[in-house]
């Protein structure tokens, strides 16, 4: 393998180690050099390895992105630069810029015991719980940039939701990636929701500069017995964004989680979610949707543990690809031995809207159980010819008749959106998004 | 209103309208009878647009305008209907925002502005009692899960909806009970008035029995072989399609 990008990296890296971690809690800084190790090992994810294959990423590194390691605060606040596509959901929200986390103004005070923090100011505060969950669940020895990430991360967000809270309104996280020069940020993300507690997150992704930017994230989201999570993410970034963000989740017994990844505008993307469900009689909601045009790339990779009996799943990504724009999607779902009575679906389908659009898909059952309900299935296929005629004699324009079978193909998907103002805003964005209304980034000077 | 001279059109190479001549006028109901395979449905089809024929020959001037040049949402907004025969299912697309958009779609050929959500809603009250179509029929998707008596109805609502001046419908009739037939027929004949025109494409007699047209015509082998009045549909329902056949063949 060619090393080169690595090493710039792994040099950095020693020669900067120090002021890494100087303005770090010890329980960021512990795991640093033991992913590095792991990193070194494997380098950045190319093609030729397996779960890559439709996506390079080791070539979206090699650009010189500058690195803010030594915490230089940002020129402008966050609520200046940027206006939020999903306005008044009345949530409480939250900015991390880059990976620094910041507190939008006038936020209403959070239900006792509930905790909305950066990440590393957590590490300092509440230390017992970091100690317990950071760094659990992401799998630095098998995936290279979540390694990278936990070698470099030095903040991002950080919440808790104690034992039996049920939080009334979502919790919005806007993610803005900002700077004057080509940029890369590690940020980390820790969501606690403890027994019985329930939670609806919302987190977007934005850019606000006309640079190259790379965000490498990596989430780790631990659900208690008997709670209720949503997690939803939205991204909106130009074309010239490489953003990797890697999700996992753990679910203890009886809880329940919806997770729903939309890719409206992009660059580069790569979502990685695992879901383990470690305790029976959990049921996890997972779906995406990806709007893809121009030279836009989209790649989810999904895997969804059934390690205990009685559980239910179901998973649905839809793609529709314009241009020239190319969708991956591999998604597993792995029932182990003893998980007995598992129920799991996964569906994938994809519009490719013309002959350069090009979409690959991978479903895949893995089953070591054998009294088990599962499916799988993928569909490529293009606007129905029949369906658009027919709207066409009824005065339609071909336009028309386009966004709406464009439209009415992501229906289920934003229907599986459990914030009814929420859903209103996602549908109206991605009807705005086929019109050709959002066919830049909000605010964007990139994309053409 | 319509006329039609010497309409060739093929598919993929293969000739089906070998020279087809009509006229229609305001007021009037014509029937296109024949037997399978004659050139009925495809009439129907090269008349709206379908981009899967070729018109090889011929004009077709609607209301004094090329109809063959323009595109199949034009050739909607001035004013021609098809009831489909096999009317399409698209899930996930629902009457109401289907509808809305099609006559938002005309209005604004005309130079109007889009209709107020009131009045959409007013029209569609008003145009689904036509055709007794039940009451949540604004949110199902357009035709999916539909009895195939509902999809016929739902065309004549769709009808009824754009008001066109030239309707075309094609086997209307087949796969209906009689009450949807009835239901159906009924439905066309309150929409119909002395500046539109229907042109019924059928197999059978037993539509026109609630439909009375003004003139007949026989299609076979992609030709308009006979034309007389109401009469002609009766003899075919008692003798058939061969003797014309033999006729045709044999001149």
């Amino acid at each position: 393998m060619n090393m080169s990008t690595e090493k710039t990296y792994i040099e950095l890296y020693q020669q900067f180690s120090h002021a890494i971690q100087k303005p770090c809690a010890p329980l960021l800084n512990a795991p640093r050099d033991a992913a590095m190790d792991a990193f070194i090992r494997m380098g950045f994810p190319s093609s030729s390895i397996e779960d890559y294959m439709y996506t390079d990423l080791s070539s979206a590194f090699a650009v010189d992105y500058g690195l803010n390691i030594n915490r230089l605060s940002i020129p402008a606040s966050p609520n200046d630069v940027f206006r939020c596509d999903v306005p008044g959901i009345t949530s409480w929200v939250y900015f991390v810029v880059n990976d620094s986390f910041y507190i939008a103004p006038h936020q209403p005070k959070l239900p006792d015991g509930v905790i909305v923090c950066g990440l590393n100011e957590a590490a300092e505060k509440y230390s017992d719980l970091l100690k317990q969950y950071y760094n659990q669940l992401a799998p630095n020895n098998e995936v290279a940039t979540v390694a990278f990430n936990t070698a470099f991360a030095q903040d991002g967000f950080f919440m808790y939701v104690p034992k039996g809270v049920m939080l009334e309104k979502p919790i919005q996280l806007v993610d803005i990636m900002r700077s004057d020069v080509d940029f890369m940020a590690n940020s980390r993300n820790l969501i606690i929701i403890d027994e019985g507690a329930k939670a609806q997150f919302l987190e977007c992704a934005h850019t606000a500069d006309g640079v190259q930017f790379l965000s490498n994230r990596v989430t780790e989201v631990f659900v208690g017995e008997n709670a209720t999570f949503d997690y939803y993410s939205l991204e909106n970034t130009h074309n010239k964004t490489t953003n990797i963000a890697s999700l996992y989740l753990r679910q203890a017994a009886s809880s329940n989680v919806l997770v729903n990844e939309i890719v409206l505008h992009n660059g580069l993307t790569r979502n990685d979610v695992q879901i383990d469900l470690q305790g029976e009689y959990c049921q996890t909601m997972l779906c995406g949707m990806a709007i893809g045009d121009k030279a836009e790339h989209i790649d989810n990779a999904t895997l969804l543990v059934h390690a205990k009996p009685h559980c239910q799943s179901r998973e649905l990504y839809k793609y529709v690809l314009d241009d020239s724009s190319v969708g991956a999607f591999s998604g597993k779902i792995l029932v182990a031995k003893n998980a007995q009575k598992t129920e799991a679906m996964l569906t994938n389908r994809n519009l490719c809207v013309t002959p350069t659009a090009k979409m690959k898909t991978k479903p895949q059952l893995e089953i070591y159980a054998d009294d088990v309900k599962c499916s799988h299935g993928a569909t490529i296929g293009q606007l129905d010819e029949t369906a658009l005629f027919y709207m066409r004699t009824r005065g339609l324009s071909e336009a028309d008749a386009k966004l709406l079978l464009m439209y009415a193909f992501m229906a289920d998907v934003i229907e599986n959106i459990r914030i009814d103002v929420l859903q209103d805003r996602i549908r109206n964005l991605v009807e705005k998004r086929f019109r050709g209304e959002l066919s830049k980034c909000t605010g964007c000077v990139v994309c053409k | 209103m319509l006329t039609i001279k010497n309409l060739h059109a093929s598919i993929n190479g293969k000739e089906i309208l070998r020279g087809i001549d009509l006229t229609v006028n305001a007021g009037e109901v014509h029937a296109i009878m024949g037997p399978n395979g004659s050139g009925k449905s495809t009439l129907s089809a090269v008349l709206t647009g379908n981009p899967l024929f070729t018109v090889t020959q011929g004009e077709v001037f609607f209301n004094g305008k090329n109809l063959l040049e323009m595109k199949p949402e034009d050739r909607s907004r001035e004013g021609i209907f098809l009831s489909f025969q096999y009317p399409v299912e698209i899930p996930g697309v629902s009457m109401a925002n289907f509808m809305r958009t099609a006559i938002n779609a005309h209005r604004a050929y005309k130079g109007l502005e889009p209709i107020s959500a009131s009045d959409f809603l007013k029209l569609m009250r008003e145009k689904k009692e036509l055709v007794e179509l039940d009451s949540k029929l604004a949110s199902r998707s357009v035709n999916e899960g539909f009895s195939g008596g509902e999809k016929k109805r739902n065309e004549i609502f769709q009808m009824a909806m754009l008001e066109p001046k030239l309707s075309i419908l094609d086997e209307t009739d087949s796969g209906l009970d009689i009450d949807a037939l009835r239901i159906v027929a009924e439905g066309v004949n309150k929409l119909k008035r002395d500046d539109n025109a229907c042109v019924v494409i059928t197999h059978y007699q037993r539509l026109l029995d609630y439909i009375k047209p003004d003139i007949v015509h026989v299609l076979y082998k992609g030709k308009i072989v006979r034309t007389a009045g109401a009469e002609l549909a009766l003899e075919l329902e008692e003798r058939g399609y061969e003797w014309i056949k033999q006729q045709v063949d044999e001149e």
